[in-house]
């Protein structure tokens, strides 16, 4: 056994290791043993190729790795253990993008060590040359579009740019145009490679990514951060194909082809084409003025919500974007418990594009310590909201909205959703009567059995547990139902 | 309403009159509802003594900011029962009176009210829509109705409600059934179940069976299909279901020891439910409460206003005034449903009564419009009835997902494995091994996550992110050999997806460390 024998060895260990994370993080009873997995993997792997390494450079440039590494991991440990589970999904976005970096960087070295070197270059024969050349290229276009797609994912989702969609005119010529000069100067670089080419590339790419994912809007980035983490395992097998590891190679296309299904169940649960999604919002046009009013929308104060939900024997509550945006999820538990501990059957019921992260949601209430085996997803959940009491609507809005059901000229038409109004009394949690992030109006606000509850998620809910009554249940005061009823 | 709106506007006079029914002890505006009405722009007046059955003192009332005077001389008179003839001529020629007016019943009083020239509103006309939910006096008062025929029927009862075992031996729990599980029935299945008794209820609308079960009683079907209510109340049932529902009536009552009867079919008299022979079955100390007394009774042998005791021993309750016996709580309801119909009626908030026949709940009240007969109104159809339309849209969008034909899905994977093959045989051997490992790995990575947990999206994207800093290793094999921009370039590689490994583990322990089951389960 040579060190070189061993580390393709612990390549492959490490590869399996992955695999069998990613296989443990399906399910929750073996979650844990993933993660552990995950980390045996990446030690190894890591351990492997730096012993490697060290054989053949020097120690100061290994001090400069472990130095490099510690840094880095610091800095990672501390916003993990810092970040806010709200701010989850902005945290993931600029992490995918320090990948797609990463393989830009990893590219242009490919070309400082090979291409620069004109026909003096040793490392890689004559007859590989040329998919070297492509390599390169590859590795470089699809890191850049990581890069700047995650950074503009991030600035949405922190809020610090508006997360309504670019809408450049042409912009799905942009995008094929963007692809047809990527293939052009391929050619040219593999025909005859250059500097400006390298830097050609790599601007291109960069605002590719941009465009990409500037002309998503707000409701969609569930998809978007979903396929960012695909583009980033492709941009990670791309430098694997440039550096001949096979380890590389595996890891990229593992998390490139998870990803990418996870995007697709995204995109099936939104009823949007994969294909537009990921082609930056390619063929979606700009939902048409769905603003006016539909009718009169009723308010109900906190206390009687309280009072209904006191008195209703099964709840739901469907949480969105809102919960989060109000950090509302803690009080929510709260009425959870509360409610659990009065025999009121409460349930959860999430969209899968609820938030703005796939499982956001779930991360949130499992933050509140709220048990995961009562939050369910919406094909777990639809079919009994015909049985259900109350249904508190905490913040979300285009994920029950029977538009979609009801209404084939809506942008959303399709879409399927949660079917709230089938209960016998909707609650609908929200700040003002502006439509949602589809730009949508909601007929559900308008319907016979729901009622509004302006405000602040959070204050609203915490007001709600304030006029909770604190004693048993009572039947004799309760206020009767007064419309199915005869005199 | 062209004389109410002048180009000038004082605001209306509102005039709360004392009731003058006997036995009628509510008021239709308390001291917290007159706050109200002076919230929107009205200027109040008190007849003297208008609360006193109620328990509100002339003091409460202007403390709340009205006058005590005559208030017959009002622009708007509020009342609960209906005017009496002499009434009616104390009213100005142009005011508007408000109260249960009960037109279909009582037409001659219509013709009256029109005689006069006045503006008549009847609460009890409000249509059952949701919008107008709040205004619903009928409902509002039939729910303290039901409550107060239990409490009554449970005064008569010589027994407790609820089973017991003591020390002196076992108390079997109290049966009773109540007929028509409406706002009334629904309140007093609610009141007796607390009370702990066995409830059964009856309906002609099978839709109600859930509602009866939320509140503890258990539905008695009458196995006859009946057709679906479209305006919310029961309707008049059929001569096979009538059959039917006398037969079960008569094997329930020698069961149960007490019968709170509710059911009314708006303008006709009240069904006849129970028999003189249903009743002789029953027990002795077995009550009857006949809420639909006032209406002709459900009930043979019932008195209204009075209770009577048969010859086997059976009391049967007929009070008129059920809702009236908890007068305080009534009157403030009452008040209440009046000042939102006022609100409606006030769009201005101005103290002008403005009265729009395009909005169906104001057409609706309206009775007589200025000396104009408005009665009856156009029907309102609730909205809770037909909702079958959303199933029948939701079939064209299924329609939508059209798949690909076995053959063209066939061909696409033949032209793909074709191509593939391609590519491999031209390829350089190096490059064909690392595409054999991609192609493989990329179906694992599908196959892997296909049962996903949809809770557990967001751990295993941050599981993945953290393993695809995997290209950490593409920097570290770069560092060290080259030129210091190569190494440096490496460095800043190896820096921002070491954040990355080392962020994305440690949030996703985090997060997973925090999902759990509930207590109980573990």
């Amino acid at each position: 056994m040579t060190t070189t024998t061993a580390s393709h060895a612990a390549d492959l260990v490490a590869a399996l290791l992955f695999i069998l994370s990613l296989a443990g993080l399906s399910q929750h009873r073996t979650s844990r043993a993933g993660v552990v997995y995950g980390i045996a993997g990446m030690a190894l792997a890591l351990v492997a190729t730096i012993v490697l390494a060290a054989q053949s450079i020097t120690a100061g440039a290994v001090a400069l790795i472990v130095l490099a590494m510690v840094l880095g991991g610091a800095a990672g440990l501390w916003r993990a253990r810092r970040v806010e589970m709200t701010q989850m999904p902005e945290l993931i976005a600029v992490l995918h993008s320090f990948v797609g970096l990463a393989a830009v960087l990893v590219g242009w070295n490919g070309y400082l060590e090979v291409e620069a070197h004109g026909s003096a270059q040793t490392l890689v024969s004559a007859d590989l040359l040329g998919i070297h050349h492509a390599e390169v290229f590859i590795g470089i276009f699809i890191g850049g579009v990581t890069f700047t797609g995650s950074i503009v994912a991030f600035l949405k989702l922190s809020a610090r740019i508006a997360s309504r969609p670019l809408t450049l005119p042409g912009k799905n010529i942009l995008n094929l145009g963007a692809l047809a000069a990527f293939a052009g100067l391929t050619a040219w670089f593999t025909a005859g490679p250059g500097l400006g080419l390298m830097v050609a590339v790599t601007v291109l790419a960069l605002l590719l990514g941009w465009h990409l994912v500037a002309s998503i809007g707000g409701g969609d980035m569930p998809v978007v951060v979903s396929m960012l983490n695909s583009y980033s395992g492709w941009a990670a097998a791309a430098a694997g194909f440039l550096l001949d590891n096979n380890l590389l190679i595996v890891t990229g296309a593992l998390v490139g082809s998870s990803g990418a299904y996870l995007s697709y169940i995204m995109c099936r649960a939104m009823n949007r084409s994969f294909i537009s999604v990921i082609a930056g919002g390619f063929g979606i046009e700009a939902p048409s003025g769905g603003d006016e009013e539909q009718g009169e929308h009723r308010e109900v104060r906190a206390e009687e919500a309280a009072g209904l939900l006191a008195q209703a024997r099964s709840v739901v509550i469907t949480p969105g974007y809102g919960m989060a945006v109000a950090q509302a999820q803690h009080p929510v538990a709260e009425l959870t418990r509360r409610l659990r501990e009065r025999g009121v059957e409460v349930r959860f019921g999430v969209h899968p594009v609820a938030g703005r992260l796939p499982g956001h949601m779930n991360v949130l209430l499992a933050e509140a310590k709220v048990p995961y085996d009562i939050v369910l997803e919406m094909d777990e959940i639809n079919d009994d909201f015909g049985k259900t009491d109350v249904v508190l609507v905490i913040g979300a809005n285009d994920t029950v909205n029977p538009a979609a059901t009801d209404d084939p000229t809506s942008p959303i038409a399709g879409m399927p959703v949660l079917r709230v109004w089938e209960a016998e009394q909707v609650i609908v949690f929200k700040r003002s009567m502006a439509s949602g992030y589809a730009g949508v109006q909601n007929p559900l606000f308008f319907r016979e059995n729901s009622t509004m509850l302006f405000g602040d998620a959070k204050q609203s809910v915490d007001a709600i547990l304030q006029a909770l009554p604190g004693d048993a249940r009572t039947t004799t005061d309760r206020p009767v139902r007064q419309h199915t009823t005869a005199g | 309403m062209s004389a109410q709106v002048p180009t000038h506007h004082p605001p209306q006079r509102i005039g709360v009159v004392a009731e003058s029914s006997s036995g009628e002890t509510r008021v239709a505006a308390t001291p917290a509802t007159v706050r109200q009405l002076l919230d929107l722009g009205y200027q109040v007046v008190v007849e003297s003594e208008a609360g006193a059955a109620s328990g509100f003192t002339d003091g409460a009332y202007t403390e709340a900011g009205a006058t005590i005077g005559d208030a017959w001389a009002a622009d708007v008179v509020l009342k609960v029962n209906a005017p009496s003839g002499g009434e009616i001529d104390r009213l100005r020629a142009d005011a508007t009176v408000v109260g249960l007016l009960t037109p279909a019943q009582r037409p001659e009083l219509v013709e009256q009210l029109s005689a006069r020239g006045v503006t008549a509103l009847a609460l009890d006309a409000v249509p059952r829509i949701s919008r107008a939910q709040s205004m619903d006096v009928l409902s509002s008062m039939a729910n303290i109705a039901g409550y107060r025929a239990v409490i009554e029927a449970a005064h008569v009862f010589g027994r407790f409600f609820t089973g017991q075992v003591t020390a002196a031996g076992k108390v079997p729990p109290a049966k009773v059934l109540v007929a028509g599980a409406g706002v009334a029935g629904l309140a007093a299945i609610g009141a007796a179940s607390s009370l702990g008794a066995i409830v059964r209820a009856t309906d002609p609308r099978p839709e109600v069976a859930d509602q009866v079960r939320s509140l503890g009683g258990e539905y008695l079907a009458v196995n006859v299909v009946q057709e679906a209510s479209t305006d919310g109340y029961a309707k008049a049932t059929s001569a096979d279901y009538d059959r039917a529902a006398a037969a079960l009536y008569h094997e329930q009552a020698a069961d149960v020891d007490i019968i709170v009867t509710t059911a009314l079919i708006p303008g006709r008299p009240a069904p006849r439910l129970v028999t003189a022979a249903d009743v002789a079955a029953m027990k002795p100390g077995s009550v009857i409460v006949d809420m639909a007394a006032a209406q002709g009774g459900n009930v043979e042998g019932t008195v209204p206003g009075r209770a009577v005791v048969t010859d086997n021993g059976v009391t049967i309750i007929g009070y008129t005034d059920l809702a009236g016996r908890l007068a305080t709580q009534a009157s403030q309801l009452f008040g209440t449903n009046l000042v939102n119909l006022l609100k409606l009626l006030t769009p201005g908030k101005n103290g002008r009564l403005v009265i729009d026949f395009e909005d169906v709940v104001q057409r609706a009240v309206t009775v007589v419009r200025a000396g104009e007969v408005t009665w009856p109104p156009p029907p309102v159809a609730v909205s809770a009835a037909p909702a079958a339309a959303p199933a029948a849209a939701a079939a064209p969008v299924a329609a939508k997902e059209s798949r690909l034909t076995p053959a063209v899905r066939f061909g696409l994977i033949g032209l793909g494995m074709l191509a593939v093959f391609l590519v491999i045989a031209f390829a350089p051997t190096q490059l064909a091994e690392n595409f054999t490992v991609f192609a493989l790995a990329v179906v694992i990575g599908y196959y892997v996550i296909g049962k996903v947990h949809h809770a557990l999206h967001t751990p295993l994207m941050s599981v993945t992110n953290a393993i695809s800093g995997i290209v950490v290793i593409g920097a570290l094999v770069q560092i060290g050999h080259e030129s210091w921009i190569v190494t440096a370039l490496s460095c800043v590689a190896v820096l921002l997806t070491s954040v990355n490994i080392f962020g994305g583990f440690a949030v996703t322990r985090r997060m997973l460390s925090m999902f759990s089951t509930a207590p109980e389960r573990r």
